[in-house]
């Protein structure tokens, strides 16, 4: 989990580092500081089970077993991103490996996940689908909808709300009239807010709640409570958060926390922790080398794809 | 209601005359028979058996896993199917009313017809959406409109009407089995007309327009209801020594226009007939298409006959008044052929 983790915050800051330097075009919208929740989340999913993701999507992405530098090429608009270059950051899908894609529409992903589980129990194939949004999609009628028909289709899907404070620079406590968490006698589920920046509280309560959607018993509702440390989209520099918060929670930084109750309990120790960074480094230069390298789309990519 | 169709099944296949609903529920039925990951979903669609009938008895013989009541919930309808398709499915959605589309819009929009291409074709949505079009019911403003050119407009979509039961099978039949996502327009004004099916079993490709009355003055084109308009108009004007060719263009995208262009060559007059509001409706489209590639064969101008711009009225006056009928069909003919007879 040290590793996903470490694979999506180096991903996003050297994607930062590529668009400063004008080598990228269009949103980037950082996941850094929620690290935990997807990683926690997708850790205890089985292989083949679905997710739906965010345009916040670049760590659901990782965290799902995406290719870095399949990723980091379609931020870089080539052919041999995940989409050709038709996506983007904000529409990374790796259908095969059951990422069913980031979503440029907030809230637009709840729906989908009830209809991919829909499948999933019509087919009886034992898979999970998990639908990963924001607190901002709270207050979508996309959510509801979609929270309650998969409550009364009883299907294995289930909703996790990464709190992370603002939806652009709207305070969740503010476009919210309950937490998102607090909802599920509403809809008939099971729900629970949780420590978002805690990777093994995560997992924890993930794993309950996907081996209970697998069970057949029905949709639950997580809230992680986490905290984006980075502005809205990389050209956020409005000033709506004071220091203080943000220093706030730097100190409970998903990653920093790992390494303390790792290197606390001796499961790992400074070399295996640098190891891995290592690791990470040189998969992220690869990752880079190879978008710099690979080619631009030709013009007559524009009306292919549209239909089969 | 008049009920006629016009003679569109091969004479010497049997046929039986079976409504419109009908043709409609032996077209799922039988493509759920096909393959097992066609389902269908929607409001009402199980134990009400949909609201005009079309899915009556399939819950019975084909459970509730496979014919899904949903609550009142059209995004979450568009984007369940979205996700069951995505993942292998092959869901037909159902909407009670095409006017509630609009709810959905943002799971039929920018996910169902922008998945695939934003995933650089890595997806597959064979998703069909059924919805009920169309004004003449008395339902009044919002149960009664024409959204076709909302969906044409849209890269991703295809759009397909039909006029008669023989073509609402066969198109509904090949829309379920398209891997693309289809919009599939009946008008509920013609559900209980009657009209001949082959017992066999039948396909009729998208993209493909029918002539349903041939001609030599002049070039009708349209779809749906108004094609038996059209034909009544038709009959009307034969009596003038009028000889009109109908056109039910019957996918409007993708546009057959090559048939289109063909029978225009051949009358060198077209009016186009469509019941949505005339302005920037989908007969605009098909009036600019024949222009732009059929100039020269034009003696007159394209003329079109369309619905108000206004919604739908209640009170039966108001709302004949404000859609296209045989009347005012016949008009345009006369105007259209003016002068070059």
């Amino acid at each position: 989990m040290y590793r996903t983790m470490r694979r999506i915050r180096r991903f996003e800051e050297t994607a930062e580092v590529a668009y400063r330097a004008a080598k990228m075009r269009g949103a980037l919208h950082f996941y850094i500081g929620e690290e935990a929740s997807a990683t926690g989340v997708c850790a205890a999913l089985n292989e083949g089970d679905f997710i739906t993701s965010t345009h916040r999507g670049h760590g659901h992405c990782i965290a799902k077993g995406a290719r870095l530098d399949k990723m980091m090429a379609e931020l870089y608009g080539r052919t041999t991103g995940y989409c050709g270059g038709k996506g983007g950051s904000m529409h990374i899908a790796d259908v095969a490996s059951g990422n069913l894609g980031a979503n440029g529409i907030v809230g637009a992903g709840v729906p989908i996940a009830v209809g991919a589980a829909l499948g999933s129990k019509l087919r009886n194939d034992g898979k999970v689908t998990v639908c990963f949004f924001g607190d901002a999609a709270g207050p979508t009628g996309a959510f509801h909808e979609g929270v309650n028909m998969g409550s009364v289709l009883n299907v294995p899907v289930v909703f996790v709300c990464e709190n992370n404070q603002y939806g652009m620079a709207t305070h969740t406590e503010y476009a919210n009239a309950a937490p998102v968490g607090d909802r599920g006698p509403a809809y008939g589920m099971p729900s629970e807010r949780i420590d978002g920046n805690d990777v093994f509280e995560v997992y924890a309560r993930a794993k309950v709640a996907i081996d209970r959607a697998r069970n057949g018993e029905g949709p639950t509702l997580i809230e992680t409570i986490t905290y984006r440390q980075k502005g809205h989209t990389i050209h956020d520099s409005k000033g709506y958060r004071d220091e203080e918060e943000i220093a706030k929670w730097i100190a409970r930084d998903p990653i920093e926390r790992f390494k303390r109750v790792a290197l606390e309990a001796k499961a790992l120790t400074d070399e295996d922790l640098q190891a891995i960074d290592d690791e990470v480094e040189e998969a992220i230069t690869q990752a880079e080398e190879f978008a710099e390298a690979s080619p631009w789309p030709t013009l007559d990519a524009i009306e292919q794809d549209v239909y089969v | 209601m008049a009920v006629t169709s016009a003679p569109d099944a091969p004479a010497q296949a049997a046929t039986r005359q079976i409504f419109m609903s009908q043709a409609l529920h032996e077209a799922l039925d039988e493509e759920m028979a096909r393959d097992p990951n066609v389902f269908v979903m929607g409001e009402e669609v199980g134990i009400w058996g949909g609201a005009y009938n079309v899915t009556a008895g399939l819950l019975e013989k084909w459970g509730e896993a496979r014919i899904i009541d949903t609550p009142i919930s059209e995004a979450a309808i568009g984007g369940a199917a979205v996700g069951a398709a995505v993942t292998g499915c092959r869901p037909v959605a159902e909407f009670m009313y095409s006017d509630f589309m609009g709810i959905a819009m943002d799971q039929i929009v920018n996910q169902a017809a922008k998945n695939r291409y934003m995933f650089g074709g890595a997806a597959k949505l064979p998703i069909t959406y059924r919805a009920p079009f169309g004004a003449g019911t008395g339902n009044a403003a919002q149960h009664t409109q024409s959204l076709e050119a909302w969906f044409a407009h849209v890269p991703g979509l295809k759009v397909v009407t039909c006029s008669s039961p023989h073509d609402a099978k066969g198109l509904l039949k090949s829309s379920i089995r398209e891997d693309n996502v289809v919009v599939f327009f009946e008008h509920k004004a013609i559900y209980s007309m009657r009209g001949p099916v082959p017992e066999d079993e039948y396909t009729i490709p998208l993209g493909l327009a029918d002539v349903k009355r041939e001609g030599s003055d002049v070039s009708v084109v349209t779809y749906a209801r108004q094609v038996h308009y059209a034909l009544e108009a038709a009959e009307q004007l034969a009596g003038e020594g009028i000889d009109v060719e109908v056109v039910d263009v019957r996918t409007l995208y993708p546009l057959d226009v090559d048939t289109i262009l063909a029978s225009v060559n051949k009358t060198n007059h077209a009016v186009v007939v469509y019941e949505a509001a005339r302005f920037g409706g989908f007969g605009a489209e098909i009036a600019s298409q024949i222009q732009e590639h059929g100039f020269d064969d034009l003696d007159a101008p394209v003329l079109r006959v369309a619905g108000s711009h206004s919604p739908i009225p209640f009170s039966e006056p108001l709302e004949k008044g404000a859609i296209p009928d045989p009347e005012r069909i016949a008009a345009a003919i006369r105007e259209s052929l003016q002068g070059s007879r």
